[in-house]
C-alpha cells in the first residue's frame, strides 16, 4: 500500500511539474530575454551571456513607453472602478428583487459578453472621430466597461445570492436603512467578490489589445498594448526584440502581483460564522 | 417598553396562500408570549409582521398604543434575535453589539459602556475582540441576544432562537432566556415548535394551527384544559392519549376499561354515542403502587403490555389497542398536523420507575378518571370543559386574552385549585 502511495505521488509531482514548465517556459523566455544586452539575443542559448539591465533602462527612457504606461495605468483603474460600482448595483437588484425582465437583463448581458470585440472595432472608430472620444481616455473607458460590466454583474450576483437574507434583515431590524445595510453589512460581506470582479474587469482593460489599438493613435491615449507592438531599439538599427521582451516583463509584473497579493482574499469565505452550519 | 396589540391581522401571499388568519392577540407590556405550533402554522410569519420585515395583508398592529403597520423595521424600536443568529461575520463581537448604537449615533464613550454592560450579562467580555467565525455556537446564540439587549428597544423577539442549539445547551439557555426576561422585565414574543420551551418560558402560550390561534392561555391552563384535540395533542410529551369511547347511561366505557361519568357531564354528551376521552399518560399508575386509600378513587384494570422504557426517573408502558375505524380516521389526520406519525393506535402509560411491569407482561393498571377530558370526535371540542370556561378562551375571539397581571393571577388560582383537588 504504502509503494502504490509513493508511486501516486510521484506520478503527481512528475506532471505538476510537466504542466508549469509547459505553462512557465514563455514566460521564463521573456524573462531571460529582457535580461540580455546588445547582441546578446543571438547567442542561441536561452540564457543570457550576460546578465545586463540595459532593456529596462531603454523601455523607462523611451516616452512612447512610460505615457503608454500611464495610458494604461489610468484607463485601467477607472473602468475598473465604474465598472464594478455599476456591477454591484445592478448584481444587487438582480439577486434581491423581483422585476419583470430580470431573467432578460442576465441573458443580453452574457450576450454581450460573447459578442466578439472584433466586430465592434470599425463601427466603434466611425462614430468616436465623429463625436470626438477618438484617441481619448473616455474612449477606451466607455467601451471597457460596457464589455465588463456583463461578467462582473454575474460574479457578484452570484456572490450576493450567497449571502444569506438574515443578514440584512438584522440589519433593518438593528435600524439600518437600505443603503445603511447594503453599505455596511453586504458589500464588506461580498468583499471577496468584489475583488475577483474587480481583478477580472482590471485585468480585460491591461491586456485589451484590438480596441486600444483602432481607438488611439498619439500618446494621448494610447495604452501599453499597441505601444509595444509600434516599439523600436534603442536605435533604429538594433532589433527591437530584447526592449520589447523588457516591456513585456514591465507590464506584466503588477498583474502576477496584484493576483499574489489578493489570492487569498479572493479564495477565503468571508461568510463563515455568519450564521450556523 | 410597550404593548403590543394584534387586531385581526391577515396575511395572504400573492399567490392567495393565507398564513395567518384574521389574529388577534393582546401582549401586556412585561409580558413574555410564546406562539407555538407545528411547521407551517403561520407562527414565524406572525412575529416577521410584528417586527415589520413580512407585510400586513389586513388588521392593524399597535405597539405601545401606535398603530405600526406602514412602518419600516427601523422605526418600530424591536429587537430581535434570528434562528440562525444573523452576526455579522466581518465584524468583532464588540461591533456586532454595537451596531445598533453605532447606527443611532449614540456616543462613543456610551457605546463602550453599554456594549461592555451587555457583554458582561452574557458573560462574553473575553470574547469582544473576536470574530463569530471564532465562537461557538452558544457563544454566537449570547452574542445575538448581547445585539438585542444593548440598545434599550421596545419588545424583544425570538424567532425559534435555540433550535441550533444541542440538548444540553438548549436547557441552560433556556433559563438564560428566562432570567434576563425577568430582570429586564421587556415585552417578549418568542417563536417556539418547542412545546418544552413554550411551557416552560411563556407567561401565556398561543397555540396557532394553519394560521389560526386556537388557545391562548397560561401553560398550565393549557395543560390541564386544552380546548379541543389538537391543543390536548399538541401540548405534552409524551402525547396524550386519545382512545375511543362511549356513553351508556352514566358509564364511560373505554378499550381497557369502564368508569362512573359526573352526571353534569353525562347529561351533556348524552346525545352523542360515540367521544374521544383524553388521558395523559401520568394520570395511570401501576396498581401495585398506588395506596389504598387512593386506589379506590380511581378505577383498576388489565392490561397486556407491549413495551416498556425505563428511564431512570419514570417509565413508560406501551399498550396497544383496536379503535373503530372513524376514530382511527381522525386520529390520524390529527397526527398528521402535530408532525407525528403513529404506526398503530396505542396507549401510553407512565408509571412509577420502581415499577415491575416488564415487556410482555400482563399488568394491573390504575386510573384516575376525574382528570379524563372529553372530546367531540368530529368538532374536535373539549366537552368536560365547562361553556363559560370554553368561552372565556376563544380561539380567535379580539378581546380574549386578559392582561398579564391577569394571566399570572391566573397561574396561582389554578395552581390553589390544584392543591386543593390533591389533597382531598
Amino acid at each position: 500500500m504504502s509503494s502504490s502511495s509513493t508511486r501516486n505521488r510521484v506520478g503527481w509531482i512528475v506532471g505538476a511539474v510537466i504542466i508549469i514548465a509547459y505553462t512557465m517556459l514563455p514566460i521564463g523566455w521573456i524573462l531571460s530575454l529582457s535580461f540580455k544586452g546588445g547582441d546578446d539575443i543571438t547567442n542561441k542559448q536561452f540564457l543570457p551571456t550576460k546578465w545586463s539591465l540595459e532593456n529596462f533602462r531603454t523601455v523607462f527612457s523611451n516616452d512612447l513607453f512610460t505615457t503608454a504606461l500611464r495610458n494604461s495605468i489610468g484607463v485601467a483603474l477607472i473602468s475598473t472602478l465604474i465598472g464594478v460600482i455599476f456591477a454591484m448595483f445592478a448584481a444587487y437588484a438582480i439577486a434581491r428583487l423581483e422585476f419583470p425582465g430580470k431573467k432578460l437583463i442576465l441573458s443580453v448581458a452574457l450576450a454581450i459578453a460573447m459578442f466578439p470585440v472584433v466586430a465592434l472595432v470599425s463601427p466603434l472608430f466611425n462614430m468616436w472621430r465623429s463625436v470626438h472620444l477618438f484617441d481619448t481616455w473616455p474612449g477606451l473607458i466607455i467601451p471597457y466597461v460596457s464589455f465588463t460590466l456583463p461578467l462582473s454583474i454575474w460574479t457578484l450576483s452570484a456572490f450576493f445570492r450567497e449571502i444569506p437574507w438574515e443578514m440584512e434583515q438584522a440589519a433593518q431590524v438593528d435600524g439600518a436603512t437600505p443603503w445603511q445595510a447594503f453599505r455596511k453589512v453586504i458589500v464588506p460581506l461580498a468583499a471577496p467578490g468584489v475583488f475577483t470582479a474587480a481583478i477580472l474587469a482590471f485585468f480585460f482593460a491591461w491586456n485589451e489589445y484590438p480596441l486600444a489599438l483602432a481607438l488611439t493613435s498619439t500618446t494621448k491615449a494610447k495604452t501599453v498594448p499597441p505601444a509595444l507592438a509600434s516599439f523600436t531599439g534603442a536605435s533604429q538599427f538594433q532589433s527591437a526584440t530584447a526592449a520589447i521582451a523588457a516591456a513585456a516583463v514591465v507590464v506584466t509584473v503588477p498583474v502576477i502581483v496584484i493576483v499574489l497579493l489578493f489570492q487569498r482574499r479572493i479564495v477565503a469565505g468571508l461568510t463563515s460564522g455568519a450564521v450556523k452550519g | 417598553m410597550a404593548e403590543i396589540t394584534i387586531k385581526n391581522v391577515s396575511k395572504v401571499y400573492g399567490d392567495g396562500y393565507s398564513a395567518v388568519d384574521n389574529v388577534s392577540l393582546d401582549i401586556a407590556d412585561g409580558e413574555f408570549v410564546i406562539l407555538v405550533g407545528p411547521s407551517g402554522c403561520g407562527k414565524s410569519t406572525l412575529l416577521r409582521m410584528i417586527v415589520g420585515l413580512e407585510d400586513i395583508t389586513e388588521g392593524d398592529l399597535l405597539i405601545g398604543g401606535q398603530r405600526v403597520n406602514e412602518k419600516a423595521p427601523r422605526d418600530r424600536n424591536l429587537s430581535m434575535v434570528f434562528q440562525n443568529y444573523a452576526l455579522y461575520p466581518h465584524l468583532t463581537i464588540f461591533e456586532n453589539i454595537a451596531f445598533p448604537l453605532r447606527l443611532r449615533g449614540v456616543a462613543q464613550d456610551e457605546i463602550r459602556k453599554r456594549v461592555e454592560e451587555s457583554a458582561a450579562t452574557l458573560d462574553l467580555t473575553e470574547h469582544l475582540q473576536r470574530k463569530p467565525s471564532q465562537l461557538s455556537g452558544g457563544q454566537r446564540q449570547r452574542v445575538a441576544m448581547g445585539r438585542a439587549i444593548v440598545r434599550q428597544a421596545d419588545a424583544f423577539l425570538f424567532d425559534e432562537p435555540l433550535s441550533n442549539l444541542d440538548a444540553k445547551l438548549r436547557g441552560q439557555m433556556r433559563t438564560e432566556i428566562s432570567r434576563l426576561q425577568r430582570r429586564l422585565g421587556i415585552t417578549t414574543v418568542y417563536v417556539t415548535h418547542d412545546q418544552t420551551e413554550a411551557m416552560t418560558l411563556g407567561d401565556r402560550v398561543a397555540v396557532l394551527r394553519k394560521g389560526v390561534i386556537e388557545q391562548v392561555s397560561t401553560p398550565r391552563g393549557l395543560y390541564e384544559h386544552p380546548v379541543n384535540l389538537f391543543v390536548a395533542g399538541f401540548i405534552g410529551s409524551p402525547p396524550m392519549n386519545f382512545l375511543p369511547c362511549s356513553v351508556k347511561g352514566d358509564t364511560l366505557e373505554l378499550p381497557f376499561l369502564s368508569c362512573p361519568l359526573g352526571r353534569e357531564i353525562a347529561e351533556r354528551v348524552a346525545d352523542r354515542k360515540l367521544l374521544i376521552a383524553g388521558i395523559r399518560p401520568e394520570h395511570f399508575e401501576d396498581a401495585a403502587l398506588v395506596e389504598d386509600s387512593k386506589k379506590e378513587k380511581g378505577v383498576s384494570f388489565r392490561v397486556k403490555v407491549d413495551v416498556t422504557e425505563w428511564l431512570g426517573n419514570s417509565q413508560y408502558a406501551y399498550v396497544p389497542y383496536d379503535a373503530p375505524a372513524d376514530i382511527k380516521a381522525s386520529l390520524a389526520s390529527l397526527e398528521k398536523e402535530l408532525d407525528s406519525e403513529q404506526l398503530r393506535t396505542q396507549m401510553i402509560v407512565s408509571v412509577d420507575a420502581a415499577s415491575r411491569i416488564r415487556d410482555g407482561d400482563e399488568a394491573e393498571l390504575w386510573l384516575d378518571p376525574s382528570r379524563m377530558q372529553l372530546f367531540d370526535p368530529q368538532s374536535g371540542h373539549n366537552l368536560t370543559l365547562l361553556n363559560e370556561e370554553r368561552e372565556s378562551a376563544p380561539p380567535s375571539s379580539p378581546t380574549g386574552a386578559p392582561s398579564s397581571a391577569a394571566a399570572r393571577a391566573g397561574t396561582t388560582q389554578t395552581l390553589a385549585e390544584d392543591g386543593a383537588t390533591r389533597k382531598t
